[in-house]
């Protein structure tokens, strides 16, 4: 656990941690990743969640993340929470704050599942500027939410965009049955983040994924960070593995958007 | 920051948190020997939980879970313990919907010389309201022994869709524990939601930290919970024992919390001490 592993991570909240304002949680996050030894964080959604949120909700969530993240730029990435239920106000937030602001990914969450057409204009435009698109996804054994994707929905949608990498969220947290599902679709990434720290994900995911495709996030402040980095530290795998999931994967997806932006990381 | 000296200084950290000094005892509360069906898990043994800074582990069996023949895994555990060299200490389990379990609870105490016993009401079909679980504490508090109550194995959400299990109540804890003073309870597994909800107050038990998430969350729980009554667990091999190691480091802990969450808190439920730290 003491090796100096370069970490990055892809899964962080403004919820679930104290401070009054948006300012006050990154810092308080921040301070427990440098306990950890975590250099940056990727940060989206705001510090009040709703499972549908509608166009001024995640414009507000939106305007929280880039307030934090305005204030630690050095240490800190923001995605931009979107709708696909609502598609012109959803381009006009990535338009704000991805194409003409300082956000680097897309965030897309449980209002709609992404299996089906009216979320392909939001993927296009997203990889036309380079975004990083994360998809939330669980295999819920007790049943998902009405508009929760599974790693199955992921890959219809990952057919029609064979070009456009984008990143499983959770590994479908039911782990085993995620890299199943996404295994053979190549422009899929896997998120190892918000789970339990369930002895195997981590092997099984360099297995049949290879580390180029496996990605640390901790999905705090929900989760610990610390529960999340076990699931690397603790893995039967190698140091240039490990390394490859808590920093190289993440940041080879970012490059192509840092290009654009100018961001040296 | 610079990130020469970023670096420096969090591998600096993690070097003197994450590993116990030689002559400084670390108890894992929440270990476990055997298969689990669901899952290969990594053949952890004394040697590997020592290696991580762990002297000594409370350790039960997963078998426990599903089998029937609880006197055989008691048995097997007691002698997989034995070849430790007191590394582990063994915690056979008590399934009180099979017949003469009372003979079990003897044979853990007398046969093996265990200290305490594990209970896994979800799997094994009774609640803590029902009158079986007073008939049970009574008894093993009676025989001297303490008792680990394993509140989950595993997130509901993961689990096979055949052999689901709910997690398990523990609102009538409280109630049970009032009334019986000497009795020596933990819960395994409890997250923070039983915590700060079902267990609310019932500070007579002991928790482990194996399931407690949220980003500081040690540090979190230590607000509305006593420090002499958390335990570290780390819940292998089902979970990487990594896991909670990282929590003692993820929240900054006084040393006399640290002393008690690692080391202090789990002798007290075995009945090493004399005195209850933080009580």
């Amino acid at each position: 656990m003491t090796t100096p592993f370069r970490i990055w991570d892809l899964h962080c909240h403004l919820s679930g941690v104290p401070g009054l304002t948006p300012e006050e949680r990154l810092t308080q996050l921040l301070r427990y990743a440098d306990r950890m030894g975590i250099e940056r964080l990727c940060v989206y959604m705001g510090m009040k969640w709703s499972q549908d949120p509608g166009p001024d909700d995640f414009r507000k969530q939106n305007d929280e993340v880039l307030r934090a993240i305005a204030k630690y730029p050095d240490r800190a990435f923001g995605f931009v929470t979107l709708n696909p239920k609502h598609v012109p106000e959803s381009f006009a937030e990535l338009e704000r704050c991805v194409a003409n602001g300082p956000m680097v990914g897309v965030k897309l969450w449980v209002a709609k599942r992404c299996d089906g057409p009216e979320i392909d204009p939001i993927i296009a435009r997203a990889a036309e500027l380079k975004a990083v698109i994360f998809q939330h996804t669980w295999f819920k054994t007790n049943g998902n939410y009405p508009g929760e994707s599974t790693p199955d929905d992921l890959v219809k949608l990952a057919k029609r965009f064979p070009d456009v990498p984008i990143i499983c969220g959770h590994t479908g947290g039911t782990w085993e049955l995620g890299l199943r599902a996404i295994r053979d679709q190549k422009n899929l990434f896997a998120d190892l983040a918000g789970s339990d720290p369930t002895a195997g994900i981590t092997e099984m995911a360099v297995r049949e994924l290879g580390a180029e495709r496996v990605i640390y996030g901790s999905d705090c402040g929900g989760r610990s960070f610390a529960s999340q980095l076990a699931k690397v530290h603790g893995a039967a795998i190698s140091d240039t593995q490990k390394q490859q999931i808590f920093r190289e994967t993440l940041r080879s997806l970012m490059l192509p958007i840092f290009k654009v932006k100018g961001i040296q990381a | 920051m610079n990130r020469r000296h970023f670096i420096q200084t969090t591998a600096a950290l993690a070097a003197a948190t994450a590993h116990a000094a030689p002559d400084e005892a670390r108890i894992d509360v929440n270990f476990s020997t055997g298969s689990w069906p669901f899952r290969a898990l990594p053949a952890l043994d004394g040697g590997a939980l020592r290696q991580r800074g762990i002297t000594q582990a409370i350790t039960g069996s997963l078998e426990a879970v599903l089998s029937r023949d609880i006197a055989g895994v008691n048995a097997r555990l007691a002698a997989a313990c034995a070849a430790s060299g007191g590394m582990l200490l063994p915690v056979g389990s008590i399934h009180p919907g099979l017949p003469v379990w009372r003979d079990d609870v003897k044979r853990c105490r007398d046969q093996h010389g265990m200290k305490a016993v594990r209970l896994h009401p979800n799997y094994h079909g009774y609640t803590l309201s029902d009158p079986i679980f007073a008939e049970v504490l009574d008894t093993i508090t009676q025989a001297g022994l303490a008792m680990q109550i394993c509140a989950q194995m595993e997130d509901a959400r993961t689990q096979h869709p055949l052999v689901q299990a709910a997690p398990v109540d523990l609102k009538p804890l409280p109630d049970l524990l009032a009334s019986r003073p000497q009795a020596r309870v933990m819960v395994l597994n409890a997250n923070a939601a039983m915590i700060t909800t079902s267990l609310r107050g019932c500070t007579s038990l002991w928790i482990d930290c194996a399931m407690i998430e949220g980003v500081g969350g040690l540090g979190n729980t230590l607000k509305s919970w006593p420090a002499g009554k958390l335990c570290l667990g780390t819940h292998a091999p089902v979970f990487y024992p990594e896991s909670s190691l990282l929590k003692l480091q993820e929240s900054d802990l006084s040393l006399a919390q640290t002393s008690a969450v690692t080391r202090d808190n789990a002798r007290a439920f075995l009945g090493q001490a004399t005195t209850l730290p933080g009580k």
